[in-house]
């Protein structure tokens, strides 16, 4: 059956964001059929294929045993449905066996997976980061040798950056790469917290690593990128291997692994010392990806809430109507669809910028710190929430509802902390520009009939000036209400997709958006009357 | 040789379905609408005819609102050839289809027709062997197995008692079960090469059919809600009860 997700992922894409007039003007266009039917079988594969195991392969979760990584046992047979399927070629280009489709579909892939399965749907999601990455900067030898087979999905992709001493700074990293003779290198160092490092879905995995050149300037500015294959291309063994994986709050389903590199046979990928350009290169799409698991996590959570307060009866009626379980499943249900809608409002951005337009790319460096940060915290706390809704059989792992918490709270941490987007969004976004492009944003939130959106893109546009000049008068204390600032811009933008999906269709998305501009969108007067606290101080 | 697989546009099998407040039917309004599960059995079964080199051609064929061009694309998705919409807004009932079907075999010549046994809205079980009748064909329903015998199609049959094997002469009628098969799933890139595929359009009237319907439905209602059990103290209590209020022993 057609998920509420589905359903709103195919409203979003066809009368929010306009993604078929988008594809026409990259040449290649969708129809509101097309569309529907490619989330509607994405989604039947998501609900019969992944989700039905979801809850015993949390229990089972990832095993390592002497050097061997074992996924739970549904996995391999799911994988091999997921490449039978073509799901990874989505948006890859046709010249690796991509289907060449928009990113925004790609995300709503992404939201159905997550939400059915975040651990098993990692793999793919790590797989499409190594995919973007190497269309940029592999040369077309590396590419050719590469990508067809991770675009089908034969062999998957892991990212191998962060190491004991360095994560939220990657500059700092150790991992050696010693040129060999015959122009390739060598890799020497240790990688932690690798996802989808080791499996046993695939016969080969294409690890993309950040490491030193012997000569390497001392920082970021002495970061390279090589990728290793788990095997090579002889057929023989590559010299890397996992050393253990994590036991972990959430995701278990998902091996998180150290990764030893012990004189591994790599290739540089891209320019000597440029490596973490390649990387922030592909970040704003990985984050999106990430902001998108939060939209799935609120989603999943909150479709086992309404099924579990529509059946159970306590004090003579069934919960759901109950004023404060209907309040609980209205926030659910709001802020989880702001969240997709902004997920695909950040999505298309990439699928205009691929189509000529000029102002997609600042756009989406914008929207994602917000996204990324403010959709997980939210996935977090619908998941929270979800959990209160089935009272205390929330808390026990049969319903399913306690693994969505569990898995939900990883997304706010990997690919950048949120605390770290708050600083990129304040920082690199907003200050730099001297505001600009927020402005203009705001501008658009303030076209909106409504007046309680206007007023509060009016609070955020005062808030704007005010952490810019308190970024510029003392960097401290801009950072210490950084959180503060994207939240606030997070609550107003949520309020703008809900507002325009109601002006779409009243009487479907009505209902939700005005829950959310009564009793939600007040939070970022709230939060912007916390950034003036805190700078009076 | 050439099969036409008829697909029927219905309520998703996941969707509790809720009977109207004026009792005339059942709530289609807002209702997450699929192939009929016995239907995408039947286009499976084609696709593996044609994969084995059976199969020619696959004609996938629905008859009813224009949204059914979702359940063709299914279909084409799937591994059918081309579609045929034959559009139709009202109530279409078991003979109206069957003639439809028969209007469309005289046209396209297929040597094989497979449907689902039924359609899980109005659990009819009656177009195929109608289609049977109309067109004069022999038929295997209920078909667990279908294989290629020479020129005939040998068919096994699920029947109370088990299984029958029947030896059909070509052209025939299948109607699927559900062990049958287990349908495939659409891949994506054939999702994207079935937007290629040809879906014509026709209205019943275009092939001559009449499916103006010949019963009228007095009430539709939901089914008695269950019961709430009974506690008994005793294997005595128990069977007092089953030969007394129960009456069944
Ligand atoms: C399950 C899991 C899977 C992962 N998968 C991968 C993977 O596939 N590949 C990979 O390379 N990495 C992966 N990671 C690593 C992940 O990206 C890092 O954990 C993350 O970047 C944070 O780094 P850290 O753990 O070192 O925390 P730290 O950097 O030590 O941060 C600790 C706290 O300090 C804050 N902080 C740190 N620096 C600053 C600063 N400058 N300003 C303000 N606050 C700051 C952070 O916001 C955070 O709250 C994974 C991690 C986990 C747990
Ligand atoms: C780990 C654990 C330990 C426990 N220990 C004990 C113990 O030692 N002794 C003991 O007796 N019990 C114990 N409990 C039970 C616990 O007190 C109950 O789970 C709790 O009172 C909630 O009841 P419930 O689970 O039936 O949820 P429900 O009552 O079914 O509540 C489900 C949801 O509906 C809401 N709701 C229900 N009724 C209304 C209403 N009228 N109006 C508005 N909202 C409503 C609730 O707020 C909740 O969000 C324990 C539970 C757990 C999980």
């Amino acid at each position: 059956m057609t998920t509420t997700a589905a359903t709103d992922l195919i409203f979003g894409l066809t009368r929010v964001v306009g993604l078929p007039a988008v594809s026409e003007k990259a040449g290649a266009p969708l129809s509101a059929e097309d569309i529907a039917q490619i989330v509607t079988e994405a989604d039947r594969f998501c609900t019969e294929v992944l989700q039905p195991n979801a809850l015993a392969a949390d229990r089972a979760g990832a095993v390592y045993a002497n050097g061997v990584v074992t996924t739970p046992p549904t996995y391999p047979a799911a994988y091999a449905k997921w490449v039978e399927g073509g799901w990874q070629s989505l948006s890859a280009p046709a010249e690796y066996g991509g289907q060449g489709l928009p990113h925004s579909l790609w995300t709503a892939m992404t939201e159905l997976g997550m939400a059915a399965d975040t651990s098993f749907m990692l793999g793919p999601m790590l797989t499409a980061g190594a995919i973007d990455c190497l269309m940029h900067y592999a040369t077309p030898d590396q590419a050719a040798r590469w990508l067809p087979r991770m675009v089908s999905g034969e062999w998957t992709g892991a990212m191998c950056l962060t190491e004991p001493n360095a994560g939220s700074d990657l500059g700092v990293l150790r991992t050696r790469a010693e040129p060999l003779p015959n122009g390739k290198y060598a890799l020497h160092g240790q990688k932690i917290f690798i996802t989808w490092g080791e499996h046993d879905c695939t016969d080969n995995i294409v690890y993309l690593v950040l490491a030193r050149l012997p000569d390497a300037p001392p920082g970021s500015r002495g970061i390279s990128l090589f990728v290793a294959t788990k095997v090579k291309e002889d057929g023989s063994r590559n010299d890397l291997r996992c050393g253990g994986i994590e036991h972990k709050l959430g995701i278990h389903g998902s091996p998180t692994c150290v990764m030893l590199f012990e004189g591994a046979e790599a290739e540089m990928v891209g320019e000597p010392n440029r490596g973490l350009n390649a990387m922030f290169a592909m970040m704003n799409n990985a984050r999106l990806g990430v902001g998108t698991e939060g939209v799935a996590h609120g989603a999943a959570a909150l479709r086992l809430a309404e099924a579990y307060a529509a059946q159970r009866v306590q004090s003579g009626r069934v919960i759901a109507e109950h004023p404060d379980v209907a309040r609980m499943l209205m926030e659910m249900r709001a802020v989880t669809l702001a969240s997709r809608l902004l997920a695909l409002e950040t999505a298309i951005c990439v699928d205009r910028h691929a189509a000529g337009d000029t102002g997609a790319q600042a756009r989406q460096a914008l929207l994602t710190p917000i996204l990324k940060a403010w959709c997980t915290d939210r996935g977090v706390e619908t998941a929270s929430t979800g959990v209160q809704v089935h009272g205390g059989m929330g808390f026990i792992e049969e319903t399913g509802a306690a693994r969505i918490l569990r898995d939900a709270r990883i997304a706010p941490i990997y690919e950048g902390t949120n605390g770290i987007q708050a600083i990129d969004l304040l920082v690199r976004k907003v200050a730099k520009d001297g505001g600009a492009e927020m402005r203009a944003l705001i501008e658009e939130v303030k076209r909106t009939p409504d007046a309680r959106l206007r007023a509060a893109a009016d609070t955020l546009a005062a808030a704007t000036a005010t952490v810019i000049a308190a970024q510029a008068r003392d960097a401290d204390a801009g950072q210490s209400v950084a959180v503060a600032y994207l939240e606030a811009a997070g609550w107003v933008l949520g309020g703008w997709m809900l507002a325009r999906a109601a002006a779409e269709d009243p009487a479907a998305y009505g209902p939700p958006a005005d829950f959310y501009l009564r009793r939600l969108l007040p939070r970022a007067a709230g939060r912007v009357a916390e950034i003036e606290g805190a700078l009076a101080a | 040789m050439k099969v036409l697989v008829p697909v029927k546009r219905v309520v998703d099998y996941n969707v509790k379905v809720r009977v109207k407040a004026d009792g005339t039917g059942v709530e289609t309004a807002n209702v997450k609408m699929s192939m009929n599960p016995f239907d995408e059995i039947a286009v499976e079964e084609a696709v593996r005819l044609k994969e084995k080199g059976v199969a020619t051609e696959i004609v996938a064929i629905s008859a009813g609102p224009s949204a059914a061009q979702e359940q063709i694309r299914t279909a084409l998705a799937m591994g059918a050839d081309r579609g045929i919409l034959v559009e139709h807004d009202g109530t279409l009932e078991p003979l109206a289809v069957a003639k439809i079907l028969k209007a469309i075999v005289d046209k396209e010549g297929p040597a094989l027709v497979i449907l689902g046994k039924q359609a899980i809205d109005d659990d009819m079980n009656a177009t195929g062997q109608m289609l049977a009748a109309l067109l004069g064909w022999g038929q295997g329903t209920f078909a667990s197995k279908v294989e290629k015998d020479g020129d005939n199609l040998k068919v096994t049959r699920e029947v109370d008692g088990g299984l029958e094997t029947v030896s059909l002469k070509l052209p025939a009628i299948v109607t699927t079960d559900l062990r049958l098969n287990e349908p495939r799933y659409a891949s994506l890139p054939n999702i994207m090469k079935a937007r290629k595929k040809p879906i014509e359009t026709v209205k019943p009237g275009d092939l001559g059919v009449d499916v103006t319907p010949r019963l009228t439905v007095l009430k539709v209602e939901e089914p008695a809600k269950r019961q709430a059990g009974k506690k008994v103290g005793s294997v005595q209590e128990l069977v007092e009860k089953l030969r007394t209020e129960a009456k069944v022993i």
